[in-house]
């Protein structure tokens, strides 16, 4: 938080009960643009609640988010998306019954005006420049081959680059990425995160949800502690790995890596 | 003050009909998930059920009528009639009462067939297909009892005994204006007891209870080793024998014809939706609730000021309370929604 | 990919040959007669209509009859006050039964899933109640609205007031909108709809609405309102059914309310599922199925049947005759609900998928043969 001009998201003393259940208390958490922002915790932590009320999915009981200065309670996911935010989730959720070309220029699709047209040939001018884009992504996360298929046909590790293509087609300012890599083989792990540091270098800002530490410390510039619904520590990678509360937490955790 | 309790009255056991048919629909939704288009045809097989027992305890026999004495005249005569003199007359006249206990035994018969033959396929296919096999099913039950009992509705009389009017008015202490039939009395307190019958069959039963569980989170009941789908398929014999049951004692109030069912379905998923998806107290709650308002719709001094609204009335508020609370007055969330 | 303008000409110039050679090749078949083509023509419309939004969203609407009844209404009224000139009654009843479907839109596509289906069919039956009995004094009521000798006719009179006793015939600039003219007009807006109907498949808003009925909740996290896409799915589909029930008031200036009843809605859904939903001809074919054999199996009787199996040894004709007879005549709605469940149970993809079926496999036995043969 060295100069607050330069945070593109922050949550204010965000608090959510469900029954009698504190799942987040005062949760506070400040993001800079272009940074990579890990949150890790064990299980139950509340991390996926966090990120679904970053998203709109579910709302506050108290407290605001707030993406470039404007809050984002009350308002849709839809809307939200159209502010620049793109979420990854953890299961991945895509479009099982198109291909995973139209998958993706669909996403594209959201951002430009291409709603219905008469004429074939306008229709086929703009589709060309998304199918291009499209593909360049599909490419980029190594699916390109597959670019026809049906996205139910993808194995789950596929699934997941496409979903991370569907928002990286968005150009979206700030990525919410849901264990981005749970479920990937150790050789997919590595080439995802190459991927994810290529996003960093053109400065798109992160937050990614993890458990795999490897992952954590090779792309995370801050990371925060969740743990029973309240952000425990914050601090730079080295900081956060010699924490006390946070080995504590995790019992002896960080055996990941 | 009469012409309330009138009205109420009124309203009760129409509503009262409504409540059985939801009653089943959401035991069915609830438990088997599936949306049954065919839940009416149920309900009108029970009221064939009745028919078929009178045209059965009414066969009859040709013989002279003793009565007319200028020339030779027949009669039909059942054989209860000749066989057992009096005695038969009564059964006859009794058919409808009797035909509950035909009922049971049938219609748990054909629900169970329905469920086990047609529906249990259906478990792990969209709503959408769901509703389209049990529309075309309903379609072909009331084909058939159309090609087997004609198109025109058929009368069935109430027990001589019950066909009066009973004095409401001088049971209150009001005077003796109020008065109402027998026969919708009974089926008022006939639908209490179906509907106690089956809650207490579900709270307080072993059986009701892994069916309770069921309806909430059948993984886990699984989990524990219970079978759950033949429990459920006995539910949708349950549901299909109280449709059933409602569907006989209906027949006394409106003749019985071939598409009462379909009739009686629109309305009985709108009273559905209007509890909440999924909650059995939601489902007798609305039943009454909008049969009461159904029939003060229908009295003059409203129609006079909004002309037809007792044909609309129920539309209006369902979509009112689904617009303001969108799973209706106690439904469950996330149910059937995806 | 998304879309080849070639192909696409090529399907509709096939269609509209298809459409506009009827009278020809449905002849052996013994059904090239006026009322029937009209027919076929006018619930293809209505069935392209409603996959557009069934097929395309996945939204189950039990109420699509009220959209066709009301367009029907609104054509007969146009009559009666207007012209009867066909073209101005059509504008009104897309334009009525719009507003309808955006009403009714609005109010049921706050909710999805089978309680959209409820919602629809609910506020189907409530605009049937209002049409049957409530507003008489604008449907007739029972008895149908009608064309009547006295009615105003503004336009026609102010142009050349009607001369006679009899009632004025509908028709388009001189023609008359009854026989095969009718079915050519007809056949022309339906190859119209029809290419209308291509476009929106082939179009980015067809595809998001595909991916709406693929993965709704992804939709709304990649920046789409999809509400207003289902929306706009539904408001297009309830005109298209207006243009068929104002087409059927063109044919046949007639307009009842059981036109409008939730078995009617039923009977659309049934065309569709038949045909094969989401498919661009599927439903069609379901229309030319239904109507076709409607039309011959419900002329049957006992006596024509007996008559038709009289090759037949007369005990053979006879037991025939009772095991056929009741799915005929009367029955024919029996036939129908059972050929509509064995798809539902068997052919969820209707024809359409059936002949991809008989396809695949026809293809896998010859493909060693002929590998150069694929195109």
């Amino acid at each position: 938080m060295s100069d607050s001009a330069s945070i593109i998201f922050n949550i204010d003393n965000v608090n959510k009960t469900f029954g009698g259940l504190q799942a987040l208390s005062n949760v506070n958490l400040a993001v800079e643009e272009g940074q990579t922002r890990a949150i890790i915790g064990p299980n139950g932590a509340g991390k996926s609640t966090l990120l679904n009320v970053c998203v709109g999915r579910i709302a506050p009981d108290t407290g605001v988010v707030r993406f470039r200065g404007q809050s984002l309670t009350g308002r849709t996911p839809h809307d939200i998306n159209q502010l620049g935010v793109a979420r990854v989730f953890q299961t991945p959720e895509i479009f099982p019954d198109l291909s995973l070309l139209q998958n993706v220029m669909i996403s594209a699709f959201s951002k430009r005006d291409g709603a219905f047209r008469f004429s074939p040939l306008k229709a086929l001018k703009a589709e060309r420049q998304l199918y291009e884009e499209s593909m360049h992504y599909l490419e980029d996360l190594d699916i390109a081959e597959h670019a026809e298929q049906l996205a139910a046909n993808l194995s789950r590790g596929d699934k997941r680059r496409l979903e991370l293509a569907m928002c990286l087609v968005q150009h979206p300012r700030l990525l919410l990425l849901d264990e981005p890599t749970a479920g990937m083989s150790r050789h997919d792990t590595n080439r995802t995160i190459e991927i994810l540091k290529k996003i960093k270098e053109r400065g798109m800002t992160k937050i990614i949800i993890e458990h795999d530490m490897h992952v954590v410390f090779s792309l995370a510039d801050r990371i925060s502690v969740l743990a029973q619904g309240a952000i425990i520590a914050e601090g730079l990678p080295e900081e956060v790995r010699n924490n006390e509360k946070v080995q504590e937490a995790y019992l002896g955790g960080g055996q990941h890596d | 003050m009469d012409a309330f309790i009138l009205q109420l009255l009124n309203g009760l056991d129409k509503g009262g009909a409504y409540a059985l048919i939801a009653l089943g629909l959401t035991l069915v939704f609830g438990t088997l998930g599936v949306v049954n288009f065919a839940h009416g045809a149920l309900f009108m097989l029970g009221a064939f059920c009745a028919v078929t027992l009178q045209k059965i305890l009414t066969l009859s026999q040709k013989v002279k009528d003793e009565s007319i004495t200028f020339f030779d005249a027949y009669k039909e005569q059942p054989y209860l009639e000749i066989w057992f003199g009096e005695t038969g007359t009564t059964i006859i006249e009794w058919s409808v009462p009797l035909s509950l206990l035909l009922a049971v035994p049938v219609m748990l018969t054909i629900g169970l067939a329905m469920e086990r033959g047609l529906i249990q396929f259906f478990y792990k296919r969209t709503h959408a297909q769901q509703i389209l096999v049990t529309f075309g099913l309903a379609i072909v039950v009331q084909e058939i009892i159309k090609s087997f009992y004609g198109a025109n509705p058929i009368p069935m009389p109430a027990p001589p005994l019950l066909s009066g009017t009973a004095p409401i008015g001088e049971f209150l202490g009001i005077g003796d204006v109020v008065a109402y039939p027998w026969w919708r009395l009974i089926y008022l307190l006939f639908s209490f007891l179906i509907i106690g019958a089956v809650f207490l069959f579900l709270k307080y039963t072993t059986y009701g209870m892994v069916v309770r569980a069921g309806m909430q989170d059948r993984a886990t009941v699984e989990l524990l080793g219970i079978n759950v789908e033949r429990r459920f398929t006995i539910v949708f014999g349950i549901a299909a024998v109280v449709a059933g049951l409602a569907g006989v004692m209906y027949t006394p109030i409106v003749p019985p014809d071939y598409h009462m069912g379909m009739d009686f379905l629109v309305l009985s998923f709108v009273v559905v939706v209007v509890g909440g998806m999924g909650s059995l107290p939601g489902a007798v709650l609305a039943g009454f609730m909008l049969g009461i308002l159904q029939s003060f719709a229908s009295t003059n001094e409203v129609k006079n000021i909004f002309p037809g609204i007792d044909q609309i009335i129920i539309y209006l508020v369902a979509m009112i309370v689904l617009l303001t609370r969108p799973r209706g007055l106690l439904g469950k969330k996330g149910m059937m929604e995806s | 990919m998304l879309l080849s303008s070639r192909s696409e000409l090529r399907t509709l110039l096939i269609f509209a040959a298809v459409v506009l050679m009827m009278p020809i090749w449905l002849l052996p078949l013994g059904a090239a007669y006026p009322d029937l083509l009209q027919k076929f023509a006018i619930f293809g419309i209505f069935v392209i209509g409603y996959n557009l939004f069934f097929g395309l969203t996945g939204y189950l609407s039990f109420g699509h009859a009220t959209f066709l009844g009301v367009g029907s209404y609104a054509a007969v009224w146009c009559f009666k006050l207007l012209t009867v000139n066909v073209l101005p009654a059509i504008v009104f009843g897309i334009l009525v039964s719009g507003f309808f479907a955006a009403v009714i839109g609005f109010i049921c596509l706050r909710r999805s899933g089978i309680y959209f289906s409820i919602l629809t069919l609910a506020l189907a039956q409530m605009c049937y109640s209002l049409a049957y009995s409530v507003l008489t004094p604008i449907t007739n009521g029972e008895t149908s609205l009608q064309m009547e000798a006295h009615d105003a006719r503004l336009l026609d009179s102010w142009i050349a007031p009607h001369v006679g006793d009899g009632l004025p015939i509908t028709h388009l600039f001189g023609i008359p909108m009854s026989g095969y003219p009718g079915f050519y007009f007809c056949a022309v807006i339906l190859i119209i709809s029809f290419w209308f109907s291509i476009r929106i498949f082939n179009s980015p808003f067809g595809l998001q609405l595909r991916a709406i009925k693929s993965n709704q909740e992804r939709m709304q996290y990649s920046g789409y309102n999809t509400r207003i896409y289902l929306f706009s799915a539904f408001l297009i589909s309830g005109m298209y059914a207006g243009l068929a029930g104002s087409l059927m008031a063109a044919i046949d200036p007639l307009a009842g309310a059981e036109r409008m009843q939730w078995t009617a809605s039923g009977e659309v859904v049934l065309m569709t599922i038949l045909g094969g939903v989401g498919t661009l001809i599927g439903p069609m074919l379901g229309v030319g199925v239904i109507k076709y054999f409607e039309n011959i199996f419900s002329s049957y009787n006992h006596d024509a049947l007996l008559e038709s199996f009289s090759f037949l040894p007369q005990p053979l004709a006879e037991a025939l005759t009772f095991v056929v007879s009741p799915f005929v005549g009367e029955g024919w709605h029996l036939t129908l609900g059972i050929l509509f469940m064995l798809v539902v149970i068997f052919l969820p993809g209707g024809i359409m998928e059936g002949v991809d079926r008989i396809r695949a496999r026809f293809s896998r036995h010859k493909q060693p043969q002929q590998t150069e043969q694929t195109t």
